[in-house]
């Protein structure tokens, strides 16, 4: 009777042991394992750039927690449920997005923030980096595949409108990975090259309008880009000091905490938008292959977990998101590496900084749901 | 909208489509992932030699490391120029977080007077770069710097800051021949090497300070610092430390400088003195002074322009710049010229009426006593100083031999090795009359040039090197001011001395050294009134140099003007005859008669500097005679 009763506990607790895997919890071990990587290494650097403070370290160590519990949680969503919820979130944006404009908070040259006082700060712009794709996959996956010009023509509607919105307030960096995670929605939906050839030629030609339509400071960027020695001590200081920075590392680097350029503050907003210069100086050309080699594992799995999604919304969701993570790395390395201009883009998962980090784990979480659900779902 | 046709076959094309798509972006991200790398090992690799050049020129500031000045001593290591610590207090506002607080802290702890409150605030907001510190006070005493030690803690960013300036403490008697530092000015960086002045603030303007700039400034040094981007040094990374400048010893005598200073108390004048045998100047007054101190900081305009307008000019060196008529006391010289040119013997006579004529003029030289001194001789003309015989012995000799055998005893030249700014006097001739007024020369002209007068002009330092060339028997060492230079001795021969004066017969030079010695000591001597009661044989000759021209001092009220058109009083003296240990020249301009006003003074200078070693040599005489007699009677004894 005893060993009966015994067995059955024993049992019981190993049914549950294997019911609590990776797919009921929803996550994704390669992916979390990628992220980890690379979050813990961007501690390491963020140390050594923000002049061996623990309180930054303990700071975006907290957010990262934060962040990964809120992927967590958004991971246990079925697919389904998002993608019935993306219209409804899409509007609720939009229309944060137009207080924004009308009692945003002003913060150096910009009016990004929405403030309720005391409770929280934050800028609606970033939520926009999930309801786009969310709103044009949802759209799609309805729609006959591959989308012809109508359905482009309703995406460039659903995605000018947001986006003309944030590019107002200005924030080029953030309107510019919107526009990079619908157009991504549309690519992977099957838009036939031709369209995409036609729509390049477009966007060659609007190119003077862009420019026309571009704040001082942004112009400013764009040519100090062109020619950072033009205004060695004002605009373009930040990028000679970067390059400097980047270059004098070497194939090994200075070692951590060893960079001048750094340490000596030479590098502007070394914890937060240039922090690869950082590593880059303190690492050489070893640590950013190693870097870089994450990203790509870590975005190659991702594109990975979106064609195993079960549906196409959860594949062009999945798709879009880890290739607007993509561009959000490739902008910064090339604009601190000066091959981009200076736009505000940080370098994920590891510059210091606030709502971007959530966003981006939320969108994991996201990934991580559209993987794991499938098998789940009731048909 | 279409209805919804989710069929598997669809589903299955979709994600057909999707594979395909995602390989072509994986593609997509390797490349353009591959791109990024291949620009950082364009960075890192190619270009790093480069930016690792542009990494150490933004970090590494080069901070010049001023030596300290060399100081300078008297003869007997007395300190005359040092370098004085000041502490100056800055701000730097970088680091002081609310300025206004500090300064309030600052004027509070201090007890500040209120005018000074607003130049404090002024000062603290000077436009400097970032980091350098703003200077708020300087000469900060030793109180203040205790107090602001105590409350360090409470003024961030303020610093006590040492810093050494030059000080003389003896001021005014020694402030001509020493001269000053002053901040360096445009001026000045035309002389100087300004990497090696880079971090010096002060630099020789005028004596001393200026001749032996070069050794008492040293080598600066270097130190490489590391600095942030705001251009804060954060730590030194090497250095060569500077190397000090020398220290100078002066051959001056401190003591004998500041009693001819006291003699000529109230007086314009000036006094040389100088050591035969070496060359070495023991004293060169010059006088009324100033405070030099006063200039190294600065000196404001109200005070400076006191000092130059000042009609007593005591910005002027007159000991070596001056230059006036030698008068009476180029008689020796003229006699040894005399018997060289053969146009004298010693026993010669030249019979005084009291007046000299040229032949076929009726215009009448007058000697100085108007109803003569009789028959004289070489000696005698010397001795009583008389016109007559030198109007005649001028006449005879000509203005060209004249003039070049005066060269040969200094003359219209400077000679001197190591004294700024020298005068070179004048020495008239021929050639230089043409020159100057386009004029033929005058044998009337003679007549004056032959006791020392008219165009005939002399500083006192060169007076004084005539006397004791003469002193030698005519044999020549340059007058200097420097002894030891660091740790070279400044000793003769020198470079470029002039050749010696030679007489055919040396025993001449005797007869000059008595005749001179009979001014002090003979029963008809100009100078007897100052050569009772003397110790030792003493030398000397007056002159009296009349001031006939108003010049530019004809703005005057009557009383000054009338004081200042008073003769100079002259007088150049040497002792002990027989081994000559100091020669020297005093004159006191508008004084009157150099016998009365004049010779005193040689003779106090001369006993100052006698007197004391003979003393002691007499000790050492009565010392050794007491050794020799007690060691005689032990001899005697045994």
């Amino acid at each position: 009777m005893m060993m009966d009763y015994w067995q059955r506990v024993y049992r019981r607790s190993r049914r549950q042991y294997q019911r609590l895997s990776w797919r009921t919890l929803h996550l994704d071990p390669w992916l979390l394992l990628a992220l980890l990587t690379i979050v813990a290494g961007g501690l390491i650097v963020l140390y050594s750039a923000g002049g061996e403070s623990t309180h930054l370290v303990e700071a975006q160590a907290l957010r990262f927690a934060a962040a990964f519990l809120i992927m967590l949680l958004i991971a246990q969503f079925s697919p389904r449920t998002m993608q019935r919820f993306a219209w409804f979130f899409y509007v609720v944006v939009i229309l944060m997005l137009v207080a924004v404009d009308v009692i945003g908070t002003h913060a150096m040259g910009a009016q990004r923030w929405l403030t309720i006082p005391g409770v929280i700060r934050f800028q609606p712009s970033e939520l926009m980096k999930l309801a786009m794709p969310m709103t044009i996959a949802a759209y799609l996956s309805r729609r006959v595949l591959p989308p012809g010009w109508l359905d482009l023509l309703v995406c460039l509607l659903l995605m000018g409108f947001p986006v003309a919105l944030i590019a107002n307030q200005p924030d080029l960096g953030t309107s510019m990975l919107v526009t990079a995670s619908a157009v991504f929605v549309i690519l992977l939906a099957g838009l036939s090259w031709r369209f995409v050839a036609v729509c390049a030629g477009f966007g060659i030609a609007a190119m003077p309008l862009l420019w026309f339509n571009m704040h001082q400071y942004q112009r400013q960027r764009v040519l100090t880009f062109l020619n950072p020695e033009s205004d060695p001590l004002g605009t373009g200081w930040n990028i000679i000091q970067s390059k400097t920075a980047i270059g004098s590392g070497g194939i090994h680097g200075k070692g951590w905490m060893q960079g001048t350029q750094s340490q000596l503050e030479f590098l502007p907003e070394r914890h937060t938008d240039f922090i690869v210069a950082v590593l880059a100086e303190e690492f050489g050309l070893i640590g950013m292959a190693v870097l870089m080699s994450c990203y790509l594992l870590l975005i190659w799995r991702g594109l990975y977990m979106a064609t195993q999604a079960h549906d196409t919304f959860g594949r062009l969701l999945g798709g879009s998101l880890i290739l607007t993570f993509f561009v959000y790395v490739f902008v910064n390395v090339g604009m601190v590496s000066g091959v981009l201009p200076v736009v505000g883009v940080p370098l994920p998962l590891i510059s210091y900084g606030g709502t971007a980090s959530v966003t981006l784990m939320a969108g994991f979480g996201m990934l991580m749901a559209v993987f794991t659900h499938h098998k789940t779902t009731p048909r | 909208m279409r209805p919804r046709r989710a069929t598997l076959k669809d589903s299955e094309q979709q994600a057909r489509i999707f594979r395909h798509r995602s390989i072509v972006a994986a593609f997509f991200v390797l490349i353009m992932f591959s791109g990024l790398i291949g620009r950082m090992v364009w960075l890192q690799v190619v270009q790093h030699d480069i930016f690792i050049t542009r990494s150490d020129k933004n970090r590494m500031r080069v901070e010049p490391l001023p030596p300290n000045r060399g100081l300078i001593f008297d003869r007997n290591h007395d300190v005359v120029a040092e370098n004085r610590p000041t502490y100056n207090l800055t701000l730097v506002r970088e680091q002081a977080g609310d300025v206004s607080q500090t300064i309030a802290r600052l004027i509070d702890i201090l007890d500040l007077p209120p005018e000074e409150h607003d130049v404090l605030a002024q000062r603290s907001r000077e436009r400097l770069r970032s980091y350098e510190p703003a200077l708020l006070l300087s000469d900060l005493n030793e109180g203040q710097i205790a107090r602001i030690a105590v409350n360090r803690y409470r003024l961030p960013g303020v610093e006590v800051e040492a810093q050494l300036i030059r000080y003389y403490p003896d001021g005014e008697w020694m402030s001509h021949v020493l001269g000053y530092v002053g901040r360096i000015s445009q001026e000045d960086q035309q002389r100087i090497d300004t990497s090696n002045y880079a971090g010096t603030h002060f630099i020789g303007k005028t004596g001393i300070e200026r001749f032996y700039e070069d050794e008492l400034h040293g080598q600066a040094g270097v130190r490489r610092v590391e600095t942030n981007a705001r251009g804060r040094a954060l730590r030194e990374i090497d250095r060569t430390p500077p190397q000090p400048g020398k220290n100078l010893t002066l051959t001056l005598d401190s003591k004998l400088q500041k009693l001819g200073h006291e003699l000529l108390k109230g007086k314009r004048g000036a006094i040389v003195a100088i050591e035969p045998a070496s060359g070495a100047i023991l004293a060169m007054v010059s006088e009324p002074g100033f405070d030099n101190n006063k200039f190294v900081t600065g000196i404001d305009t109200k005070s400076y322009a006191a000092l130059r307008d000042d009609v007593d000019m005591p910005l002027y060196n007159r000991a070596s710049r001056g230059q006036y008529p030698p008068a009476s006391t180029v008689k020796p010289y003229m006699a040894s010229a005399g018997l060289e040119y053969g146009l004298i013997q010693p026993s010669d006579t030249v019979y005084d009426p009291g007046y000299y004529q040229l032949p076929n003029d009726s215009r009448r030289y007058r000697n100085w006593l108007r109803w003569g001194h009789g028959r004289v001789d070489m000696k005698r003309a010397i001795t009583v100083s008389n016109d007559t015989y030198f109007f005649s012995l001028a006449h005879r000799m000509g203005i060209d031999r004249l003039s070049e055998f005066m060269h040969k005893y200094g003359f219209g030249e400077d000679h001197s090795l190591d004294v700024w700014g020298a005068g070179s006097g004048l020495m008239p001739s021929r050639d230089w009359k043409r020159g100057r007024y386009n004029q033929a020369w005058y044998p009337g002209e003679t007549l004056s040039v032959g006791i020392g007068q008219g165009y005939w002009l002399a500083t006192p330092l060169q007076m004084a090197t005539a006397v004791a060339v003469l002193a030698n028997d005519g044999k020549w060492v340059r007058p200097h001011l420097a002894m030891q230079v660091g740790d070279e001795k400044i000793a003769p021969p020198f470079e470029n001395t002039p050749d010696d004066v030679e007489l055919d017969n040396p025993r001449w030079w005797d007869l000059i050294h008595q005749a001179m010695e009979n001014v002090m000591s003979g029963s008809e001597g100009s100078g007897r009134a100052s050569g009772r009661n003397l110790q030792y044989r003493m030398a000397g000759k007056s002159g009296t140099a009349q001031v006939f021209t108003l010049g530019q001092k004809e703005k005057y009220n009557a009383a000054e003007l009338e004081e200042r058109l008073h003769d100079h009083a002259l007088f150049t003296a040497y002792a002990p005859v027989d081994d000559p240990k100091i020669a020297l020249a005093v004159i006191i301009e508008n004084g009157g008669g150099g016998s009365k006003v004049a010779a005193p003074i040689a003779r106090e200078m001369l006993d100052a500097w006698i007197l004391p070693s003979m003393k002691s040599s007499e000790e050492a005489q009565r010392h050794a005679q007491q050794n020799e007699s007690a060691a005689q009677q032990i001899v005697t004894g045994d």
